[in-house]
């Protein structure tokens, strides 16, 4: 089973990024191999739907459980249309979420933003 | 001749130079392009003749058709589509209605519906005849409201715009031949002026400025425009029968004389401000 996390950087000692549809990378923990990869957000410079964007993006990944600070209402929708489980990631490091997550030390995510659309006025 | 009226400030007195400066003309055409909030007509109360329903065009997805090859999702500049479970989702408040999805689809599985945007209706107040374009509520871009009234254009038009400097202000002075930019003495309203002062310079539209609800006090307004060289085409004294006319819906070159002559000047102004710009540029 594979994990994505929106990550700050390339590094195995990244943090989670505050925002998903715009962070830089995501790391990708795929349960089976153990093994951590960062995938390039191509959303990331988008001028609108962003969300969208990076949710086909880990969606294509074949990823199963998505652990995220926030996640917007359209990103919401084309992941939950995906079955893709989604929990509320604690602040620091992006590998630490993961391992909280594996001892089920994280709640699903409860709270869905309308979505920083029109210069973040929302 | 087409004359666009608009301030990067809301609330700065655009509507009220609009709709003053058709009125005051022997006829005039009124466009009210702030579809979002069209208020224009509360002024005019026009007798509406016609009404038109104005649609865009939005993607519907044949699945048993779609081969799941993403073209469509990779194409959308504006990520309005995604691919999941063998279907295509399609976000209706962010597409741009390009058609580019149903172009670029290999099976042709992509084909387009109307969807109601809003309308634009036509009318008539006395020498004014009055044009608004009204977005439905919940809608998300009034842009190609303002497309279609940008087609009307008569002797002389006023085009009312929708504050802001943003796609709807950029649209709905498109087709001027000259901008009047109104201004209030804050320093908020001057800052916005000079985000629109950018825009309709961007734009390369001749312009000048009209200082509202002008004071004894120092205008900074003013004050910008004298270090920019921009032409100042009238001062209007704040005058609190303006806002009770306002709150009354009722136009002030309707009203009074004195209201009648200023504005009729200030129409003159800028006519005379269009043609030298055309003499010039020719």
């Amino acid at each position: 089973m594979k994990i994505a996390i929106p990550v700050d950087e390339k590094d195995l000692n990244t943090t989670v990024c505050v925002s998903f549809g715009r962070a830089p990378f995501f790391m990708i923990y795929d349960t089976t191999s153990k093994q951590y990869d960062f995938l390039d957000n191509s959303a990331a410079a988008s001028s609108g739907g962003a969300g969208i964007k990076a949710s086909q993006s880990i969606v294509n990944q074949g990823v199963e459980v998505l652990i995220t600070p926030r996640c917007g209402e359209n990103a919401a929708d084309v992941l939950k249309a995906a079955d893709i489980q989604m929990y509320q990631s604690k602040k620091g490091l992006g590998k630490d979420n993961v391992a909280l997550y594996l001892n089920d030390g994280l709640s699903p995510l409860s709270a869905i933003h309308e979505g920083f659309h029109n210069h973040g006025g929302k | 001749m087409k004359i666009a009226v608009l301030s990067g400030k809301g609330g700065t007195g655009k509507t009220f130079v609009a709709v003053n400066l058709a009125s005051a003309a022997s006829s005039a055409q009124y466009v009210d392009c702030d579809v979002e909030a069209p208020n224009g007509h509360l002024f005019f109360n026009p007798v509406v003749d016609e009404t038109h329903v104005v649609n865009v065009k939005r993607p519907v997805v044949d699945n048993d058709k779609c081969i799941g090859c993403q073209a469509c999702v990779e194409f959308c500049n504006f990520n309005a589509l995604a691919y999941v479970k063998k279907g295509v989702m399609v976000f209706d408040d962010i597409c741009h209605s390009c058609g580019g999805c149903a172009l670029v689809c290999p099976e042709h599985a992509i084909t387009e519906r109307d969807d109601r945007l809003g309308v634009y209706t036509l009318g008539h107040s006395e020498n004014v005849s009055v044009v608004t374009g009204m977005m439905d509520i919940g809608k998300i871009s009034g842009v190609p409201i303002i497309k279609a009234l940008n087609t009307f254009r008569s002797e002389l038009t006023v085009v009312d715009c929708p504050p802001g400097s943003a796609c709807s202000v950029i649209e709905s002075i498109e087709d001027a031949d000259y901008c009047v930019l109104v201004a209030e003495p804050t320093t908020f309203g001057v800052h916005n002026l000079k985000m629109v002062y950018e825009l309709v310079e961007g734009m390369h539209k001749p312009l000048g400025v009209v200082l509202n609800k002008c004071t004894a006090d120092k205008n900074p307004a003013e004050a910008f425009c004298q270090s920019e060289a921009i032409t100042i085409l009238g001062k209007i004294t704040y005058d609190p029968i303006l806002g009770k006319l306002g709150s009354e819906g009722k136009i002030a070159v309707r009203q009074l004389t004195y209201y009648q002559l200023f504005f009729k000047g200030l129409l003159d102004k800028i006519i005379w401000e269009v043609s030298h710009e055309t003499n010039a540029n020719s």
